[in-house]
Parts: C-alpha cells; structure tokens; sequence
C-alpha cells in the first residue's frame, strides 16, 4: 500500500466515525455541520405530517398522527431546542394535509408547546417512562380533540372509534422516540 | 434531560425580557390558531386554495407508493393463482358446466325483462355520463373525517359535487378540485348524506356515514324498521347530485329506527374510479336560488 493510499484511507475513517466513542467530542477542524443541527428535526416533523400522503387506505381513523408525535417527541427530547411558537408553522403544515379542519392543528400545536414548558418547569428530571406518559396523554387529548373540533361542523362520529388509533398511537411512540434519537445523533456527529 | 440554560436567566434584564417575548409570541400563536380554526369552521372551504397547493404537490408521492402498491398487490395474486393449480382447475371447469346452463336461464329472463320494460314505457336506463377517470392516491387515515385525494389526467369540466363511482358502486362526490388532483368526500363520512331507495321495492331512504366504514340507513317513514340483512340499497337520484341506480350498500344489521349498511365499494382495492356528471344540474341551481334568497332576507333583516 502506497504512502497517498494509507492517507486518503485515514482520512476517511475519519470522516465517517462508525463507531464513533469520540463522534460527538470537539476534534481541531471537525464543527457541527449547521444545517443538519437546525433542520434534520425540521424535517422529520414535515415527513411525519405528510405520512398521510401515502396510498394507506382505511375506514376508521387508524394511521397515528405521525408528525404530532415527532413534534412532542423532539420536544421532550430536547426541551429549549425550538423557540415556543414554533407549533403554529409546524400546526399549518399538519393541517393541509391531514384532511381536519384548518387550523386545529395550528392551534393545539401550538398549546401543546406552552403546555410542555409548563411541564418543564414542574417536573425537571425525567426518564424515558415518565416522558412517554406524558407523550401518552398529550396524544390521547390530540386525539379526542380533534374529533371534537370536526364535530364542530358535522355530525359526530362515534367516540369508540378512536380507541384504536390512540392505542396504536401510544404503542409506537417509543418506536418514534428511538427514530428522533437516531436522527438526534446523526444531527450531532461532526 | 437537564432543563436547559436559557431557561434560567439570573438577573439579567436582557434575558428576562427574551423569556417573556417567547411566551408572548408562544400565546399569539395559539392565538392565530384558534382564529384560523373559527374561520374554517365558519367556511370550511375557506382555505381550499392551500390545500389544493399541498395535494398537487404531495401527488405525485402519493402516485410512486400507489403504483408499488398496486405492483405488490397483483404479483402477490399471480403468485396465489398456481397454488394448487390443478385442483382448481377442475373445480372451476366443474364450476363452467353449472353457469352454461344459469346463463342460458338468464338470458331468457333477460329478454323477458326486456319485453316488460317495452310493456311498461319510459323506465329510467340512461346511459352513466363519465366525464374522466382516476385512481385514489391517499385517505386521510389519521383524520376523523373521511376524505380522500383522487389522481387524474386533468380537472377540466369537474365541477364540486360529481359523483365518483368504482366498479361496484358509489365512492363518494368531489369537494374540491386542483390541476391533476381532486379532493373526494368518501361515502363514509359523517357529512355525506346520500339519498337512496332499497332495490326491491323502492322504500326511501337517506344514508350517512358513520366514519367507522359503515352506514346509517335512515328510512324517511320513521317509527317501523323494515330492513332485512341482504338489502341492496341503491341511489334514488333525488336532489340531483347523483344519477339513479348507482349501488350504494348492503344492509349488515339494524341499530334502533335505522338499518346498518356496508358500503359496495371499498376504496382500497378499487382500480380505477370514474367520475359523473351532475345527473340534474337544475336541481342544484334552484337550490342555489333559495339559499341566495334566505342570504338575501337575512341581510336585508339584519338592516333596520
């Protein structure tokens, strides 16, 4: 192996920390790359709004709210990160693609972050249960309330028939949270 | 996780004030929500022009899985088709000899038919107008509402209230319409009031939607339930929406005064969907003269 191989081999390993005890640590001449910091959570919460999008054909509301779940997951996760009117863009977007009346996205997001300060400020250490019990009630309320808004407009439909999407919503959330995860250290690899 | 720093301010002033700031443009923001909401819900199509935006531009995701779907789907049944090839194949030769002989049955009964409806006069057996043809993208399935996007090669002559029909029957009517997308109000939602007659004896009746894949059968004389499992239920073509004699339903069971449907067409495994044209564009004309008239006196009472 030639001198110039073994350098441009260093050089990548380098580059692509695998296994990296060191990935996050400050290394001379390795910064974090900004835009990945800033919009890598961003971005899953849009993906997360246009899973609807997808051909997934159902006669009961089933699919969960993906992007209200990244969204309370990125905020437990990382409390301070996004500024707190940060609910009302992220609602907008929801609400043109999931099919509910306009703006009730925009307004329960943007509750659900002064609400989470306020949890914030009460309950300081959490932990990984406490965190998806309260991801758990934050959902079933979104949920339950966003029956009660279309119901604003149009007959209510039975409430029975949200029990499993709130249910399933539940079970995932972990599943999101490991995704959030994942994209946080992505996100902080230099 | 640790609270985060800038959460504590100290004694800074500076700090202080930004805090303050968040919380204040935190609540404006509910604030803008809550009003967007009260706007929608006194115009629920008052922000039809973004959603069309969203639709046309998250179409084509929407067409790239559908056709994966779709590929996944028929491979999986010609997979199915040679399993126990043999068997079948006789099974269903079996199956020929009986239906040659139903068939010849039926087309007796079939002239037969004929003759009578001569007999009879003028029974209503238009031919169904399409005016295009398209296949279901996407269903809001995280929505209580039951709503769904149709792709189509273009929007020309479609107007908010066609009919949209499958192979067996009645899908739902379009609510709103883009370049290549329309927005689809499927027959399962609570707002989609259908009137209909039951096939064997043309008992009246409207239909809604339960939101759960079912319906609510509403006959117009309330007091009695006269719906027997196995009803066929089909458009009666009053208000003029919908033509007649598209089906719509079977009756799976009763609840109180009214009977339990199951929709014929499953948007899921749907093809194709074809769109109609308004059955009697007057119908709705006049509506929209009366509804013009009550603004009318309503404005005109509200003036002293």
């Amino acid at each position: 192996m030639s001198h110039k191989e073994r350098f441009i081999r260093r050089k990548r390993r380098k580059s692509f920390p695998l296994f990296g005890s060191r990935s996050y640590q400050s290394r001379i001449n390795r910064r974090h790359s900004q835009w990945r910091i800033l919009f890598a959570p961003i971005l899953s919460v849009l993906m997360g709004s246009l899973m609807t999008t997808l051909p997934f054909f159902s006669d009961l509301p089933i699919l969960p709210p993906f992007g209200f779940m990244i969204f309370i997951a990125w905020r437990l996760l990382r409390p301070g990160m996004w500024p707190m009117w940060v609910g009302l863009p992220f609602g907008i977007f929801d609400d043109i693609f999931s099919g509910a009346l306009f703006g009730s996205a925009a307004l329960m997001w943007s509750i659900a972050m002064l609400v989470s300060e306020f949890i914030d400020s009460r309950i300081i250490w959490r932990d990984h249960i406490l965190d998806w019990l309260i991801a758990s009630i934050f959902i079933a309320i979104y949920i339950i309330a966003s029956l009660l808004i279309i119901s604003m407009i149009q007959v209510r439909p039975n409430l029975w028939l949200i029990l499993p999407q709130i249910i399933f919503s539940i079970a995932l959330y972990p599943l999101v949270v490991r995704f959030c995860a994942a994209v946080d250290n992505w996100r902080l690899r230099r | 996780m640790a609270p985060p720093k800038n959460r504590r301010p100290g004694f800074s002033r500076k700090a202080q004030y930004s805090i303050f700031a968040t919380y204040v443009l935190a609540i404006a923001g509910a604030i803008i929500g809550a009003l967007l909401l009260l706007i929608s819900i006194l115009d629920p199509k008052g922000f039809s022009a973004l959603r069309i935006v969203g639709a046309e531009a998250s179409a084509p995701i929407g067409r790239f899985f559908n056709s994966i779907r779709r590929t996944a789907v028929d491979s999986s049944e010609n997979i199915s088709y040679y399993w126990d090839a043999a068997s079948k194949n006789k099974a269903m030769n079996r199956k020929i000899e009986e239906l040659k002989k139903e068939n010849l049955e039926l087309r007796i009964t079939k002239l037969e038919n004929k003759r009578l409806k001569l007999f009879i006069g003028n029974i209503q057996n238009e031919q169904l107008k399409i005016i295009s043809t398209g296949r279901l993208i996407s269903t809001s399935a995280t929505s209580g509402r039951r709503l769904a996007i149709m792709s189509v090669k273009s929007t020309q002559n479609m107007v908010a209230g066609q009919a949209v029909i499958s192979d067996k029957g009645l899908i739902g009517r379009i609510t709103e319409i883009g370049l290549t997308t329309a927005r689809i109000l499927l027959l399962t939602d609570t707002a989609n009031v259908v009137p209909i007659i039951r096939l064997s004896d043309g008992l009246a009746a409207f239909a809604t939607g339960n939101a759960d894949g079912t319906l609510l059968i509403k006959p117009l004389d309330l007091g009695i339930n006269p719906f027997q499992k196995g009803d066929i239920l089909v458009t009666s073509g009053n208000g003029g929406l919908y033509p007649p004699n598209i089906p719509v339903a079977t009756i799976i069971g009763k609840s109180g005064d009214s009977g339990l449907a199951k929709p014929l067409a499953d948007p899921a495994t749907t093809d194709y969907s074809s769109i109609l044209e308004i059955y009697d564009p007057a119908a709705n004309q006049e509506i929209e003269i009366i509804r013009e008239e009550a603004n009318l006196l309503d404005s005109s009472s509200a003036v002293p």
